[in-house]
């Protein structure tokens, strides 16, 4: 009689998961690898692993409507003759018309000129659309030079120099042949319907040294009035960070891995870069030891999605926040209401992140007409300037808690943190101890 | 006319200058004199002035001139006139690096030679080099004509979109998605046209091959994937 195991439960490997068979299919079904957009969907550290303290017996609290705590933060103070002044700590943060629709632009622009913040054009350069109803609007100076002109340079109110960004540090922009429209493609001087390769690396610059020349010539061309922003990805914050300061930013501008983009190799997006947690305190020591913290402000995105998250940034050093997907999800992207049309998409509400092909059921991520015309560019700035709001009304919450009159005034000392990782990664002690990792002994 | 003495005017205020021509001012002309390789002289230009620089410049001469026509009485050092909207550029000497990176619009002249990367990036600027242009020259040309009446370098016009290149000499080689074209009628009226505005009309466009995209790239396939 021959021996037969007995039956056993069907167990799935915990390497080879759904997610990763999912994916060997489809490489080997279509021969090219996924691309996508939006940030990493992969659980990393976050500001969801930090706690703030709050106030009790050493820390006076501050009476909430009643005691001012104020919101507003002045970027460019360094050099720029007109730094910029925002009344909440939350900017939006570079998108493209082109990835974007023009109503999408638009209530962007409406929605943060309502909140008192500044927006950010893309690659693919500036639309009067943006700067009629953007107060204040950074102009991206990037590696494709899109639509690059120096009238536009000059009707900005800063200029952001991207070396990189969160979702691709090292990488250059991708906007396929769907969404390139007449209109896209006059802006960008390329043929209709081809996949525009933007280059990752500037054309005319190389290292830190070079770009300290081109700053300065950006600001003769502008009469130095302008703040330069320098974006940087989450790579080597604490050397990108030394390095920008030397070649003359006003702001830096850090991006984590969560950050989102309009279109790359998801293999990109979930394998380079680091958590903007990780980013934060390198990104502030070396501001610190040059003696720039304050001077040279540093704004930081990638993730941020409320007022806690931005109040936990600003404790651990930064000036501002940057959103990008959470201000798109505020003015409907990924909304329930168009779930039968993510169904026909293969994909449901909440997971949608083929922005690239130019269908988007919300009229955001894409060219088409008729999908953009679903975009009401008022509504959709009103909840915007609303969700801002909220988030500013969050974070004064937790900053009145903590004993503070302006949400600059948070600091390290107000926070704990719930995990090893994110107390070495923010350099705050982990909850009920003294101990932070790499710092002190436990 | 106004002068500059760059060994003793701050750049500043020559770019001020520059910048605060009214219309209708009559005094368009500039002369700069003791450059010793300054950046970013007469940059972001935007009137039709008339702009001598007396020796050699740093990086981003002329950048995004509008209008002026700059002329450089010496060599030029990296991505001069980069972004050029309009009007001309002069280089008497050589040129470094990325020179008329970006360019919308214009007429660069080189007189000697150009280095690396020259027309890089080039969105509709017609630039025109007497002598050689480094490798990676045109690279991810998207609009414009280049010109080389001497050799080219390396990968010349390497992922090109749709810029024309015209050059007399030798290629040392093509770079991906590039190759020689037919020059039909239309072509050689342009290559004309063009040696005629850089004033190089000793030279014959029967003397010039031409190339541009191959177009192979425009859409990924996979079946590509050995030219990336």
């Amino acid at each position: 009689m021959s021996y037969r195991n007995p039956p056993t439960p069907p167990r799935k490997s915990a390497t080879f998961d759904d997610a990763s068979l999912a994916e060997i299919r489809r490489a080997a079904e279509t021969g090219i690898y996924d691309i996508r957009g939006g940030g990493t969907k992969r659980k990393v550290p976050h500001f969801d692993d930090l706690l703030f303290l709050g106030a009790s017996m050493s820390r006076y609290p501050l009476e909430g409507y009643r005691e001012r705590c104020d919101t507003s933060v002045t970027l460019g103070t360094r050099f720029a003759r007109k730094p910029i002044q925002l009344k909440i700590p939350v900017t939006i943060a570079g998108m493209s018309f082109g990835a974007l629709s023009g109503n999408a632009k638009e209530a962007l622009g409406r929605g943060a000129t309502l909140a008192g913040t500044s927006t950010t054009t893309g690659d693919g350069g500036m639309t009067d659309e943006e700067r009629g109803h953007s107060d204040t609007l950074v102009y991206q100076y990037l590696p494709s030079r899109y639509g690059m002109n120096p009238r536009d340079l000059r009707r900005a109110d800063a200029i952001e120099i991207v070396i990189g960004q969160g979702a691709k540090p090292g990488g250059g922009g991708m906007l396929l042949g769907q969404k390139i429209s007449d209109r896209v493609a006059e802006m960008r001087t390329l043929p209709k319907g081809i996949d525009q390769r933007s280059a990752c690396r500037h054309p005319d610059w190389t290292g830190p040294d070079d770009l300290e020349i081109k700053i300065l010539e950006l600001r003769e061309i502008t009469d130095w009035e302008k703040p330069i922003y320098i974006k940087v990805g989450g790579a080597r914050p604490y050397y990108d960070t030394a390095l920008a300061v030397k070649a003359g930013a006003d702001v830096v501008v850090l991006d984590g891995m969560q950050g989102g983009t309009a279109a790359t190799q998801d293999v990109f997006i979930e394998h380079v870069g680091q958590p903007i947690l990780a980013c934060i305190r390198p990104a502030v020591q070396a501001l610190q030891d040059l003696g720039m913290h304050r001077k040279v402000q540093l704004i930081v995105s990638g993730g941020i999605r409320t007022g806690a998250d931005v109040a936990k940034a600003l404790a651990l050093g930064a000036d501002a926040v940057a959103i990008g997907t959470a201000a798109l999800v505020a003015i409907g992207d990924n909304d329930p209401q168009w779930e039968a049309e993510y169904n026909k998409l293969g994909t449901t509400a909440g997971a949608y992140d083929d922005w690239h092909e130019g269908m988007d059921p919300a009229g955001i991520t894409t060219q088409d007409p008729e999908l953009a015309a679903r975009l009401d560019p008022v509504r959709a700035g009103r909840r915007l300037a609303n969700y801002l709001k909220v988030m500013t009304l969050e974070a004064q919450t937790i900053a009145r808690a903590c004993g503070h009159n302006h949400l600059h005034n948070l600091e390290p000392e107000d926070i704990c943190a719930l995990t090893i990782e994110a107390a070495a990664m923010a350099r705050v002690p982990l909850a009920g101890t003294a101990w932070i990792p790499g710092q002190t002994a436990f | 006319m106004p002068e500059f003495d760059l060994a003793s005017a701050p750049l500043r205020d020559l770019n001020q200058a520059l910048h605060a021509i009214e219309p209708g001012t009559n005094d368009l002309a500039f002369d700069i004199r003791n450059p010793r390789g300054s950046h970013a002289v007469a940059v972001g230009c935007d009137a039709p002035l008339t702009v001598n620089v007396h020796g050699s410049v740093g990086y981003y001469c002329g950048g995004m001139n509008a209008q002026a026509a700059i002329t450089v009485r010496g060599s030029a050092g990296p991505g001069v006139a980069e972004n050029m909207m309009s009007g001309t550029v002069i280089v008497e000497g050589d040129a470094s690096q990325y020179a008329g990176a970006t360019g919308r619009g214009g007429l660069l002249v080189i007189k000697g030679n150009a280095s690396s990367r020259c027309g890089i990036s080039m969105k509709g600027i017609d630039i025109v080099v007497a002598g050689n242009v480094g490798h990676m020259s045109a690279f991810m040309a998207q609009s414009g004509n280049l010109v080389v009446l001497g050799d080219a370098g390396e990968a010349l016009g390497d992922s090109i979109y749709e810029a024309k290149l015209f050059v007399r000499g030798q290629v040392k080689s093509l770079g991906a998605d590039c190759e020689e074209k037919e020059m039909r009628p239309e072509h050689v009226a342009l290559l004309e046209s063009l040696l005629e505005r850089a004033g190089m009309t000793d030279a014959r466009p029967s003397e010039f091959r031409r190339y541009g995209s191959a177009r192979k790239l425009y859409n990924f396939s996979i079946d590509n994937v050995d030219a990336y």
